[in-house]
């Protein structure tokens, strides 16, 4: 395992061994204004694996992605990413490895002064990449989500939906290790978050991305554990024969209520779990 | 809301007190180490300088103005009303100039940035600009600072400019005096200390005015609502801030230069 982190225009990260974790949470706290947000948290997410972190609202997901890329310090407790101990990390080395993170935010957050071009080419500016290649790698991170006809629109000029998809063509563009999804399809309509959802499954199984995705929708995240992106026809649900009966097998998911981590596991292992709490908020 | 024990209350203004000095440590580091945002320093020179022109000529002019008539009236009584120049010209520099034009590019600027700065913070565009690998305060803070400092210094001097312009027009057009003897008396009437003392004032506006305004901003929470707070106590916070600064450079600069 190298502990070197490349610097932000570097193409890689070097990377550690295949089985480390890509995200490791032990005993994670975090309190705000005394009133604590998570407590004893340990978790961690194998590479290519997507996590799905469900929960009530108010729970701590979003602050949980956040403590992942480092934006925000835990009270106590150790996280590594990459191998890497972020909790000690100094700000400027954090900037280094956030280089190999994307982030989709829950309302997007993309630069109201920027067009689509420039938001999404933001990091690609940032590394001083010619203006040409930025251009083209632009292009293709719209086709993806395709919205390559919204290219020099400001994102005042965009609906919710299209807004959530410049938001992961921006967290895409640099073909990061590991992608953070803040609750991607909240607040759209079924049809857009169906749209969204299909996007965030073809970036899981066109790149194979390690991936944490906060929801609260469960129709979404058992969408997700369900189907599969096929190049030629698009989502489609996986066959009861093949490998994993029906269910993806690198897809697992975290519960966090009042604080705490109620369930870590495997699909399957959601569907027939006897806790009364999980029950009542899976029906 | 509930009221706060006055150790809680202290420990939010040691917070805040050393937030604010990491904030302005972190941007004065940022100006002398790479990377550079050269084109939001220009940016901000514009937005900053020549944005704030007008109002700068105006409330420069219309001081000169009053201060000549309202000086000539005292000093009509002691016969000395020829001295109305040196009055203008002398207030102007040490005193009104620098801090008027502080006070106004700070109602102006210091809100501007606490808005601009406190929505990216509220719709976690501060947030995404950290996850894109980019330091909020070399982006956004340091150079509003650079941009504030260069630029007040200008709108200082243009403001005394103008306030002098204004006191002539009133003295020879009211008051019947002579112009060339005026503006004789006004350039007689300043001494070294007084420029030093003038010029310097409007540094440490200029960084009170950054500072304050984009900490403000990064400190907003609590959505539009939250905006519009921070816009008004970054205004309150500069403004205070400003005339209290000047008390103090006035009186190092008496030390200094004796007058």
């Amino acid at each position: 395992m190298t502990e070197a982190i490349s610097s932000p225009g570097a193409a890689t990260l070097d990377q550690q061994d295949d089985k480390t974790p890509v995200v490791e949470f032990s005993d994670v706290s975090i309190a705000f204004e005394l009133k604590p947000v998570l407590k004893n948290i340990s978790f961690s997410v194998e590479p290519g694996q997507t996590l799905i972190i469900l929960g009530p609202a108010g729970c701590g997901k979003s602050v949980l992605l956040k403590l992942a890329n480092g934006l925000l310090g835990p009270d106590s407790g150790s996280i590594r990413i990459f191998g890497h101990e972020i909790t000690t990390m100094p700000e400027r080395d954090l900037y280094a490895l956030r280089a190999h993170i994307g982030m989709v935010f829950q309302e997007s957050a993309l630069f109201d002064s920027l067009d689509v071009e420039d938001n999404v080419a933001y990091r690609l500016h940032e590394e001083h990449i010619p203006e040409d290649e930025a251009h083209t790698r632009v292009v293709e991170a719209l086709k993806f989500v395709e919205l390559e006809q919204a290219i020099k629109k400001f994102p005042s000029e965009l609906s919710g939906g299209m807004r959530r998809r410049v938001s992961i063509a921006r967290a895409i563009i640099s073909n990061p290790d590991l992608i953070l999804y803040d609750s991607p399809t909240g607040g759209l309509d079924p049809i857009t978050s169906t749209t969204i959802i299909e996007l965030v499954m073809k970036q899981r199984d066109v790149s194979h991305t390690t991936s944490l995705l906060v929801t609260h929708r469960l129709q979404d995240a058992f969408t997700l554990a369900t189907h599969r992106y096929d190049p030629e026809h698009g989502m489609k649900a996986i066959p009861k024969d093949a490998p994993g009966r029906g269910i993806d097998p690198g897809t697992k998911f975290l519960m966090l209520n009042e604080c705490h981590v109620v369930f870590h596991g495997t699909t399957e292992e959601l569907i027939h779990s006897r806790d009364p709490w999980i029950r009542e908020f899976l029906d | 809301m509930a009221l706060q024990s006055p150790e809680a209350l202290l420990k939010q203004w040691i917070l805040a007190v050393q937030d604010y000095s990491i904030l302005c440590a972190t941007a004065i580091s940022a100006l002398f180490t790479r990377p550079r945002y050269w084109a939001d320093i220009v940016t901000q020179m514009d937005s900053i300088g020549v944005g704030s022109l007008p109002i700068i000529v105006l409330t420069g002019f219309f001081t000169g103005c009053v201060l000549a008539l309202q000086s000539a009236t005292a000093l009509t009584e002691f016969g000395a009303v020829s001295m109305t120049g040196s009055l203008v010209s002398l207030s102007m520099v040490k005193e009104l100039g620098p801090v008027l034009t502080g006070l106004m590019v700070s109602g102006r600027n210091a809100a501007g940035m606490a808005s601009e700065i406190g929505s990216m913070k509220v719709t976690e565009q501060l947030d995404a600009m950290r996850a894109l690998g980019t330091d909020p305060i070399r982006k956004l803070v340091a150079p509003r600072l650079f941009a504030t400092v260069f630029m007040l210094f200008f709108l200082t001097i243009i403001a005394d400019a103008f306030g002098i312009a204004g006191g002539a027009l009133m003295s020879v057009t009211i008051l019947g005096l002579n112009a060339s003897t005026y503006l004789h008396d006004s350039y007689r009437g300043l001494v070294h200390g007084d420029i030093v003392q003038g010029l310097t004032k409007p540094v440490f506006s200029a960084f009170i005015i950054a500072t304050v305004g984009c900490y403000c901003g990064m400190k907003t929470t609590g959505g539009t609502q939250g905006v519009g707070r921070a816009t008004t106590q970054a205004v309150v916070i500069s403004s205070v801030f400003i005339i209290i600064v000047d008390l103090l450079v006035t009186r190092a600069m008496i030390g200094i230069f004796g007058s």
